[in-house]
């Protein structure tokens, strides 16, 4: 792409902006149709247990009451990844947490529903319930949680371990091997919105409007729950109040009130309470880890060892995904020649946990900023210049088969550390500055269920009226809508509110594979440019016809006009030439796994860098820590637009400090301790501090004119920079998340007592991780993806 | 409304000054003022997070301050001045705030918004000039997770430069 762009990197605001600041935009639970019944779940009060009856007489015979239904209604069984179908929409005989759903009752009104639900009898005998990790890996005092998916006597759900290098000749070649432990503490999305789902039913069709960031799998769920094929379903999604990946997951209450329309006949609403949406949860796994690195004199990563264990909660989710996302990412910050990498997720008597912003990510990044602080410390290294010196290189290859496009690290770095003044910074006890850095991926380079289809489609219509593009991607609040209309804005010369938009109908719009992973930008913006440019090549073509002009390039396309027509002028040559003018366009990423199973996870057409600094000021006679300014420094590939890249920046920023000072699911007894926004501590305007962001542009190679992600990764080093910026004004470390004043405190208390100056968990569990499969690296020039790197496998098969 | 309820729920006529408009509706006691104003009246712009009083998202005016609709009662407000997002633009003619607001983009997934806006726009006419810390002590009772509250902050400051003349 030329230097000469149109509305690409121009800094629109949001196509739905108007609708949202007068009260317009229609959210699920805006939604109100004629005759329509409210729907209410009744939920497990007991964190395990045995369903031996379900007795819905009473519920049934209340006026006002439509239907009850029971988990003998909804016998499928369905989950978000092929290898955790384990999620019922009501359960029918063991409940695995508090908030489990078990029945659901429509009437006319919620009051009645909810009275309806207090009359429905269960009778459960209570199993000893499992509550952390360390009791999840022994055997089960009763029976395991997922007794038919774990077919183990102990709760393990998943694990992983790998080997790629020599991990023994790494290690042989260190000067200084140093050992430490994490705990990543659970936290929630806390969306503003509470999830919400309306179904209607009618000519045999159902349609669904629902608070999802994914359209399309919600569809396939409602059609495996309710065994009606896809075509009979349409899934749209309503204007969205927050996901955070909190509505990634198909959830109960859709598949409930889709069921209930179609039983009743009429159309039937369910929004969740505010404690309901704590028990949907699918928010950020606690995670343990266990980092084991060599170190050259010189500063150089010789070999690392890692091993996470995450407590899953009840269910898969996207667990089975999420335990790999610990351990992966770390080798596209930082040249390890040597990996072990071992992993095991874990079923407790809890919400389930799956992708929250970073997805995995979090935790893994949290432990190797610090763990890499202190091997700086004991060389008597600065940390940047330790953690500088391990970059890795633009164009290259990971040590476990990740594939490296542009990465702006250095830049990034440079950029943070000036504006911060870290170098110069003034040491004064209880003030301090603290660094880290990270990457995350620009979408999945594999879909979550198998297949060889594009993982965006886009479709463009123009007509006598205009261009329309259709997309399956869901806006979520980021402005993905308005992404996708500069880009085809941009190739068709027209300004992004000329072009309508229809997103996230099943019905209409071609299928996208959602808005989470950090994807829609990447993908369904690469989608649209070839769907684009091709629309511009047949308006073009036509309208060189028109002017009697040979050579196409002649033909001058932008401010509304192509040639010397203006643009609807111009549809119309096009129609009259072509007919009806419809194009298309596709994105699937190049296969860049390695020859190795499970290395789907992980894989990315491209990785965005960021750095941060974040200041502190640090009590220690109370422990109080406050933020007092953060320096954010991301490599978003090209700024599509500044705008709203800078909004993803600093909710991320943002999301992050809550992570990293307040947020924490804490559960007692088997019951969440404070399932209400106002004991889940979140930062509010006082607690946010001023946030300075820089984007650096490296133009990455598969980008949409070289864009990459902006939404997850600014996130990832805001934590590991607080506990950094935190030991910089008091000499502690805070090994966990989240940094309490009473954690700072007992570091304090530690460091004053002669022991080791931290707070953090003691060490790591004794895990039996299946023997690791052996991996040996690529050359780390080797850049060939898809057919290409294949071919290279089986020519000289290295790997198990 | 036919309710299912097997039992005797008292009704009572309330009659609100609402945007500017007097309405009259026959409403169950107990039903709150964000309950009437989403479910009886249709004005779907008042969002709720909580229902607890802990979010600010249900935020409304009352003669012009703030007050969280989910703890508010009908007739506890009859004949005071309600404002909801729906009474903040002049007919087609945004309020500086909301102009403000969508131009940089300080709503992102936007379910905070009328709550935020309404806040702000009180905040403004007692204090025309906020400096940033009053801006954030009046709206710390409001959460956003989409944000960070830089781009609100920035058009709160944005909207007071150009409401008052200088």
């Amino acid at each position: 792409v030329s230097g000469q762009l149109g509305s690409v990197g121009r800094a629109f605001p949001k196509l739905d902006g108007s609708a949202k600041v007068r009260g317009q935009a229609v959210y699920a639970d805006d939604i109100a149709l004629p005759r329509m019944l409210h729907c209410k779940i009744l939920r497990a009060q007991a964190p395990h247990a045995r369903i031996l009856s379900v007795d819905t007489s009473a519920a049934r015979r209340m006026p006002g009451v439509a239907a009850v239904l029971t988990g003998r209604d909804l016998p499928i069984r369905f989950g978000i990844l092929p290898v955790s179908q384990d999620e019922a929409a009501l359960e029918d005989h063991k409940v695995r947490y508090v908030g489990d759903p078990v029945a659901a009752v429509a009437a006319v009104d919620e009051e009645t529903a909810a009275a309806a639900c207090e009359a429905i009898e269960v009778e459960y005998q209570l199993l000893a319930p499992v509550m952390t990790i360390e009791e999840a890996l022994r055997d089960a005092a009763d029976e395991p949680i997922q007794e038919s998916f774990s077919r183990r006597s102990d709760n393990i759900h998943r694990q992983v371990s790998y080997e790629f290098g020599d991990l023994a000749a790494g290690f042989a070649a260190a000067d200084v091997v140093r050992e430490d432990v994490f705990f990543f503490q659970g936290n929630t999305h806390l969306p503003m919105e509470q999830h919400s789902a309306v179904a209607s039913y009618t000519d045999g069709r159902l349609t669904l409007w629902s608070s999802t960031q994914v359209v399309h799998y919600v569809h396939r769920a409602i059609s495996r729950v309710l065994e009606l094929p896809m075509n009979r379903i349409r899934v749209i999604g309503a204007a969205h109040g927050g996901g955070f990946g909190g509505k990634t997951d198909p959830f109960a209450h859709e598949i409930v009130v889709a069921k209930l329309a179609i039983l009743t006949g009429r159309p039937v609403k369910c929004t969740l309470t505010r404690e309901e949406v704590f028990y949907a949860h699918r928010g950020r796994h606690p995670t343990l880890l266990w980092y084991r690195t060599g170190v050259a004199s010189d500063g150089r990563i010789t070999a690392m060892h890692l091993r996470t264990a995450l407590d899953g909660g009840a269910y898969g989710s996207y667990g089975a995904a999420s335990v790999f996302y610990t351990g992966t990412l770390q080798t596209v910050t930082y040249d390890i020649p040597a990996y072990k990498f071992e992993g095991t997720r874990v079923y407790t008597n809890k919400p389930p946990c799956g992708p929250k912003r970073g997805h995995g990510t979090p935790q893994g990044r949290f432990g190797i900023e610090i763990h890499l602080e202190k091997i700086a410390h004991d060389l008597g290294m600065d940390p940047v210049q330790l953690k500088r010196r391990n970059f890795v290189k633009p164009f290259s290859r990971t040590v476990n088969w990740l594939r490296v496009t542009s990465c702006g690290l250095e830049e990034c770095t440079e950029k943070v550390l000036a504006a911060s003044g870290y170098a110069s910074r003034t040491r004064v006890k209880g003030k301090g500055m603290g660094f880290a850095i990270s990457s995350y991926m620009s979408g999945a380079g594999t879909a979550i269920y198998w297949n060889d289809m594009p993982h965006s489609e886009v479709q463009i219509k123009v007509d006598r009226t205009g261009a329309t593009l259709y997309c399956g991607a869901m806006d979520i609040g980021q402005g993905s809508d308005m992404v996708l209309a500069q880009v085809a804005a941009e190739e068709l010369g027209l300004e992004p509110r000329d072009i309508r938009l229809v997103t996230a109908d099943t019905d209409l719009t071609p299928v996208d594979l959602g808005s989470y992973s950090s994807r829609v930008t990447f993908m369904a913006g690469n989608a649209a440019l070839e769907a684009a440019r091709k629309m511009r090549s047949l308006i073009v073509a036509a309208v060189a016809e028109k002017m009697r002009v040979l050579d196409l390039e002649e033909i001058d396309v932008g401010g509304g006009r192509v040639g010397e027509f203006g643009f609807e002028e111009a549809c119309v040559i096009a129609t009259t030439k072509f007919g009806a003018l419809s194009t298309t366009g596709s994105y699937k990423p190049p296969r860049i796994g390695g020859p190795f199973k499970g290395s789907g996870v992980g894989p990315s057409p491209a990785y965005s860098y960021t750095a941060a600094v974040v200041e502190v000021a640090a009590d220690p006679r109370t422990g109080i820590v406050t933020v007092e300014k953060v320096w954010i420094a991301h490599d978003i590939g090209r700024s599509i637009n500044p705008l709203l890249v800078i909004g993803q920046v600093e909710g991320g920023v943002y999301m992050g400090l809550g992570e990293a000072l307040m947020e924490e699911q804490e559960f007692r007894k088997g019951l969440h301790k404070w399932p209400s926004m106002l004991e889940y501590k979140s930062p509010t305007f006082l607690d946010t501090p001023p946030i300075e962001t820089i984007l650096v542009e490296t133009i990455d190679p598969e980008g949409p004119y070289g864009a990459k992600e902006a939404g997850q990764g600014p996130l990832l080093p805001v934590i590991p920079a607080v506990n950094a910026a935190v030991f910089d004004a008091l000499g502690v470390w805070v090994d966990e998340t989240p940094v309490t004043p009473e954690k700072v405190l007992r570091a304090l208390e530690a460091k004053a007592k002669g022991g080791p100056p931290r707070h953090g968990p003691k060490g790591f569990p004794a895990i039996p991780f299946p023997e690791p499969i052996k991996v040996e690296p690529p050359a780390r020039d080797d850049l060939r993806v898809g057919a290409e790197l294949e071919a290279a496998f089986s020519e000289s098969p290295k790997a198990d | 409304m036919p309710s299912g309820l097997d039992r005797e729920v008292q009704r009572t006529v309330v009659r609100l000054h609402l945007n500017g408009e007097q309405v009259e509706l026959l409403l169950p006691v107990h039903k709150t003022l964000l309950e009437v104003l989403r479910e009886d009246l249709g004005l779907t712009g008042t969002k709720h997070g909580c229902e607890l009083g802990e979010c600010g998202t249900c935020t409304v005016l009352v003669d012009g301050s703030p007050h969280l609709s989910c703890l508010v009662l009908p007739l506890q407000v009859e004949g005071r001045a309600l404002t909801t997002i729906e009474g903040m633009a002049q007919g087609a003619v945004d309020h500086p705030l909301q102009t403000a607001f969508t131009e940089v983009a300080a709503a992102q997934c936007g379910y905070c918004s009328p709550g935020i806006l309404l806040a702000a726009k009180s905040l403004l006419e007692s204090n025309p000039r906020p400096s940033r810390r009053e801006i954030q002590e009046a709206l710390a009772g409001n959460l956003c997770r989409c944000t960070g509250y830089a781009k609100i902050l920035e058009a709160v400051e944005l909207a007071a430069t150009r409401m008052v003349p200088t």
